[in-house]
């Protein structure tokens, strides 16, 4: 499944998108740890498959959370350690 | 002194219904779904994976109470009680608070599922307009979750931001839609970032000399832009359907339709209780894996 968690706002539309089939597969989940803003989390999907998701708290204030992984212009670090491709933005 | 009636024009038309087909449901295998959402709550009583009974209201301050009144509404005069049924599932915003629960699912699953039982397998898009946000989400023949966006960063786009218009304008939330038609041109949409900003707007706009009608179908044009940019950042697949409250508003599912050059799916039954269909549908094949597996 792909999951979009963020909003849209008079800015513009802040979305992370997460392939949650991907990440239930992938047993080091190294974006959790590797975010410096702690926007990654696991649950437990409506199937009971341990899965990956941006915290409730900071879905909505995706832009200001994100800002100084996008000020580098690399890589964001979650997708840096992502093995699978996993994780997708929408700005 | 003359004493002023008070109108609360956002109170939409709470509902119950009971399932004229199925006479008894005794014998039958019992599931409910009960969907506690920001602005409704919904609770659905399902005999043998056949929707039986359904009550529609309000939610209030306490949402354990407000489950316990949508059900108690749903069983109203069936002979059920909470014995009788034999799975339930929580969903909706307010779903860790089904005090009679088995089981939460998240509203997306559960939405899902219920538009695939509402509108049949071929139904691939569903845009989900609640009462306090907007979600776009696509679905397999089964009914399945294969991705989903939300928005619920601001209440413009959602019922809750018609529901303050309703009280603006003081028109009844019900008659908006085919209010926001008696227009000669559709007029220029109001700003769709904010409810605030198109509260000050829409009051701007009748001190100009505007109609309510022309500020209502301003309005709507501007909830269906907001939501079609959802629509089409998760990706438009067809069949197309609308759930929720907002669903039963013409003027926001007309421009939808205009705006994107697509018929949504016409429902044959009421779009608010999709949520709580789809937590009874899941609860029912819950029970009947268990029963499955303890039968090998």
């Amino acid at each position: 499944m792909l999951a979009h968690y963020g909003y849209e706002d008079g800015s513009g539309h802040y979305y992370i998108r997460l392939d949650t089939a991907k990440c239930a597969e992938c047993p080091e989940k190294g974006c959790i740890s590797a975010c410096p803003e702690q926007l990654f989390a696991t649950e437990l999907d409506d199937f009971d498959d341990e899965v990956v998701l941006i915290r409730e708290a900071a879905r909505n204030t995706l832009q200001a959370s994100c800002a100084s992984c996008k000020a580098n212009g690399e890589m964001e670090l979650c997708r840096s350690v992502c093995p699978a491709d996993a994780i997708g933005f929408s700005w | 002194m003359a004493e002023i009636e008070k109108v609360e024009y956002w109170r939409w038309t709470e509902s119950n219904w009971k399932n004229p087909d199925i006479p008894d449901w005794r014998g039958s295998l019992i599931t409910a779904g009960v969907d506690i959402g920001s602005t409704s709550t919904q609770a659905v009583v399902m005999a043998d994976g056949v929707p039986y009974a359904y009550s529609n209201m309000r939610t209030g301050s306490n949402s354990p109470d407000s489950a316990i009144g949508a059900i108690d509404w749903a069983m109203k005069d069936t002979g059920l009680t909470l014995e009788d049924i034999t799975y339930t599932i929580g969903t909706g915003y307010g779903r860790v608070n089904v005090p009679f629960s088995n089981k939460t699912v998240t509203e997306i699953t559960c939405h899902a599922k219920g538009a695939n039982y509402i509108y049949g397998p071929t139904i691939r898009t569903i845009l989900d307009m609640g009462g306090q946000d907007c979600k776009a989400i696509h679905c397999d023949a089964k009914g399945a979750v294969t991705s989903f966006m939300m928005n619920d960063k601001c209440a413009a786009g959602t019922g809750r931001g018609m529901e303050v218009i309703a009280n603006l304008l003081a028109v009844r939330v019900e008659d908006i839609g085919d209010m926001s038609f008696q227009i000669d041109e559709e007029p220029d949409p109001v700003s769709s970032t904010c409810v605030i900003f198109a509260k000050s707007e829409a009051t701007k706009l009748m001190r100009t000399g505007w109609t309510k009608e022309k500020v209502l179908a301003a309005y709507c044009h501007a909830m269906a832009l907001r939501v079609v940019r959802l629509l089409e950042r998760n990706g438009m697949e067809l069949d197309f359907a609308i759930t929720g409250g907002i669903a039963k508003n013409v003027g926001v599912v007309r421009r939808i339709e205009r705006i994107m050059g697509i018929q949504a799916l016409k429902p044959a039954m009421d779009t608010q209780i999709a949520g709580a269909l789809g937590a009874a549908l899941l609860g029912k094949e819950l029970v009947e894996k268990k029963r499955a597996k303890e039968n090998q």
